[in-house]
């Protein structure tokens, strides 16, 4: 536990938290943590009870099972239920729901055969064991999980292995940034970012420098444990008392400025950007998206097979759109922790443990029953 | 006899009656047994009779610490002694898949056979079927215990009050950990063993310095620390709050849970127990069970409050507060 626990020890943490409450001014501070990993962190460890009343924490879209839209969550089911498929996914999309209650915990159930898998590696490997079934990945995430995609690909392409293919739905931090900064002023004010640790550590911090040069809001890169979280807060309340609008790095430790150069290099080679894509909660995203390259287009599900062109619509009570823009909290959802719960998630927030109801409800709630009383 | 086990020794003829003679009657020889009848008779102690049933699947069935056997009989002697109860018997069911090695179910009987001479628990009844390849997954283990009830012991899950502190017997997490190290066959440098344990003695030893201080008692096995509590939350109808830097956790299973994503306080135990306590026994109890070899790390964790919403609070290690939920879904399959 050597250079974790340090992370995360308490001593550090009261020391840090009176400094955040020596620097904060009279005035309220509004802070989007982009990432679902830092959301889930910052309920784990309990943090908001460090920062003053006048910090506030909202939580954004980075949270890849939460921002897909239902119509792709559809198309995965139809995917699956597809004679002779076998569909391998990350373990949370398997109970997403899609439309009508619909999702591939119950395609499976009813007879589809879907597969939960912890790398893209393992979906080859049931490729390579199934020769005469069709083995298609359900590839979802930012930058952080879109390189072990790629090498997915070409290591089908080196193998020979003729019977994969992907269905690709990663997404990109920088453009769903930008579309929250160029959303209507009164939907929510954000005083700055704390930006992701994982994506960045592929990206740089490079992309960040548009919305502190542009927008004026400053970004600051943190590390997952609580203590980076702190030292973030701690510098975007500095940035924000002197006027400066800069993208600042906290974890040096594993993020440098131009990122994982071989693996944007591969991300290239393989992946091209969409011109649009549809995001839960955040509407359709220019160029926020990737798809797979004409050159491997035989990888790609979408062109392999042919697909229905499924209407965008999400459920009419579920919050998950405003939850996801920072607009409501989850408590503020008149489903929250009634009609959905993480045993029987409405919307996508409530499912993925990054998502913002899942943390609330899951490490939360006192606060709001407390708030009621 | 054969190496393996095959359809005829579940099929109740002769080769059954050789399985049974050579492996079980020989390893858990006792009068009852040898009577060879389809039940076992006894008679019946004065008091409460407590009696409980526990299915065993785990994979693999032999682990560090431990193995499928010595688990069924100390998981059933735990369920047992959860309630002040001193076990006296087990029943043994195995369902046996088609291919079993023979020399393994040897050994998974020796160490039943083991468990429960160590721990003065007698198997005196049981039954053996064989189902088909790829019917089964190697070996299931069923046992069913029975045991009684001091005079003047109550304990129930629906008995915590406000103002009861929450003990804990020692380092939780170790056999849940134990068995998913070896499972992905991880090696961190440091050696994870299963904690599975009888715990009567212990129990036994609490009951002495305070037979009534004694308000709910349960071995955290599935869903860990914190289903446990939860289920004890919502029978008492009280919440609680616990704080993180009181609970014993080995360094090591911490690692191995940062490692496998896993969060200890939802990871199985097989030879820990918690106990909720009058706060003026609490301390009398702990002595006791810290005077124990199974006890020796046993300490108070938290209290037990007022609260409509039946929460489990905690309050972490780095300062914060946070719920401890009810676990979701399936943490961890097939750990017991």
């Amino acid at each position: 536990m050597k250079y974790i626990e340090e992370f995360r020890d308490g001593k550090l943490a009261r020391i840090m938290a009176r400094k955040i409450s020596a620097a904060v001014a009279l005035r309220e501070y509004r802070f989007m943590e982009f990432c679902g990993g830092h959301t889930h962190a910052i309920f784990r460890y309990g943090i908001q009870d460090l920062l003053p009343a006048n910090v506030q924490m909202i939580h954004g879209p980075g949270c890849p099972v939460c921002v897909l839209p239902i119509s792709r969550v559809d198309l995965a089911i139809v995917l699956a239920r597809m004679p002779g498929v076998i569909l391998c996914t990350y373990g949370d999309m398997m109970r997403v729901p899609g439309s009508q209650g619909a999702s591939l915990l119950k395609a499976r159930a009813a007879g589809a055969d879907v597969r939960m898998v912890y790398s893209t590696l393992e979906a080859i490997r049931i490729a390579q064991e199934n020769p005469s079934n069709d083995v298609v990945f359900f590839a979802i995430g930012f930058e952080t999980t879109t390189p072990p995609t790629a090498v997915a690909i070409k290591k089908a392409l080196e193998s020979n292995i003729n019977n994969f293919s992907i269905f690709c739905n990663h997404v990109l931090t920088p453009p769903a940034i930008k579309a929250i900064l160029n959303a209507p002023e009164e939907t929510v004010r954000i005083d700055g970012f704390v930006g992701p640790a994982h994506v960045s550590a592929v990206i740089g911090t490079r992309p960040y420098e548009e919305f502190a040069h542009e927008y004026n809001r400053p970004v600051v890169i943190a590390g997952f444990e609580p203590l980076d979280i702190m030292q973030a807060i701690l510098l975007l309340v500095h940035q924000v008392n002197e006027s400066r609008a800069e993208v600042e790095n906290e974890y040096t430790r594993a993020v440098a400025r131009e990122g994982n150069l071989k693996a944007q290099a591969l991300m290239a080679e393989v992946f091209e950007l969409r011109p649009s894509f549809e995001w839960r909660g955040l509407g359709a995203i220019p160029s926020s998206a990737l798809r797979i390259k004409p050159e491997y287009d035989h990888y790609d599900a979408e062109t392999r097979f042919t697909l229905p062109s499924i209407p965008v619509a999400d459920e009419g009570a579920c919050q998950c759109g405003s939850v996801l823009r920072g607009i409501i909290k989850p408590v503020d959802c008149p489903l929250f922790g009634t009609v959905c719960t993480p045993e029987n998630p409405v919307g996508s927030c409530m499912v993925s443990s990054e998502g913002a109801c899942a943390a609330y409800y899951l490490y939360g709630r006192f606060r709001n029953i407390s708030h009621q009383s | 006899m054969e190496s393996r086990i095959d359809l005829t020794h579940g099929s109740g003829g002769r080769a059954m009656a050789r399985l049974i003679e050579e492996i079980f009657l020989t390893a858990f020889d006792n009068d009852m047994l040898r009577q060879r009848n389809d039940q076992a008779c006894f008679e019946v102690p004065p008091g409460r009779l407590a009696m409980t049933t526990d299915g065993y699947v785990i994979s693999p069935v032999f682990f560090p610490g431990g193995d499928i056997g010595c688990l069924a009989v100390n998981g059933t002697i735990n369920d047992i002694a959860m309630s002040g109860a001193k076990p006296l018997y087990l029943s043994a069911g195995f369902i046996i898949e088609e291919g079993f090695p023979i020399d393994d179910l040897r050994r998974i009987v020796h160490s039943m056979a083991g468990s429960a001479s160590a721990a003065g628990v007698a198997i005196v009844t049981g039954d053996t079927k064989v189902v088909e390849k790829g019917k089964g997954d190697g070996i299931f283990v069923t046992t069913t215990g029975i045991g009684v009830v001091p005079e003047g012991v109550c304990i129930s899950g629906d008995l915590a009050q406000a103002g009861d502190k929450i003990l804990v017997s020692g380092t939780i997490g170790d056999h849940g950990t134990a068995v998913m190290v070896r499972r992905n066959n991880l090696s961190f440098g440091a050696t994870f063993l299963s904690d599975t344990a009888p715990l009567h003695d212990l129990v036994r030893r609490m009951l002495d310095a305070s037979p009534r201080g004694l308000h709910c008692m349960r071995d955290p096995t599935r869903g860990g620390l914190a289903t446990t509590l939860n289920e004890f939350a919502a029978q008492s109808h009280i919440g609680m709050l616990i704080m993180e830097t009181e609970i014993p956790m080995k360094v090591e299973v911490k690692s191995a849970c940062e490692f496998l994503g896993l969060d200890p306080l939802y990871v199985a135990n097989e030879g820990k127990l918690i106990a909720i306590c009058d706060p003026a026994a609490a301390p009398l109890i702990l002595d006791a069970m810290r005077s124990h070899p199974l006890g020796k790390d046993a300490a108070i964790i938290g209290e037990v409050q007022e609260d409509p919403n039946h929460f489990v609070q905690m309050v972490t290690a780095f300062g914060g507060r946070r719920i401890v939920q009810w676990l979701t879904g399936e943490q961890l399959p097939r750990i017991c």
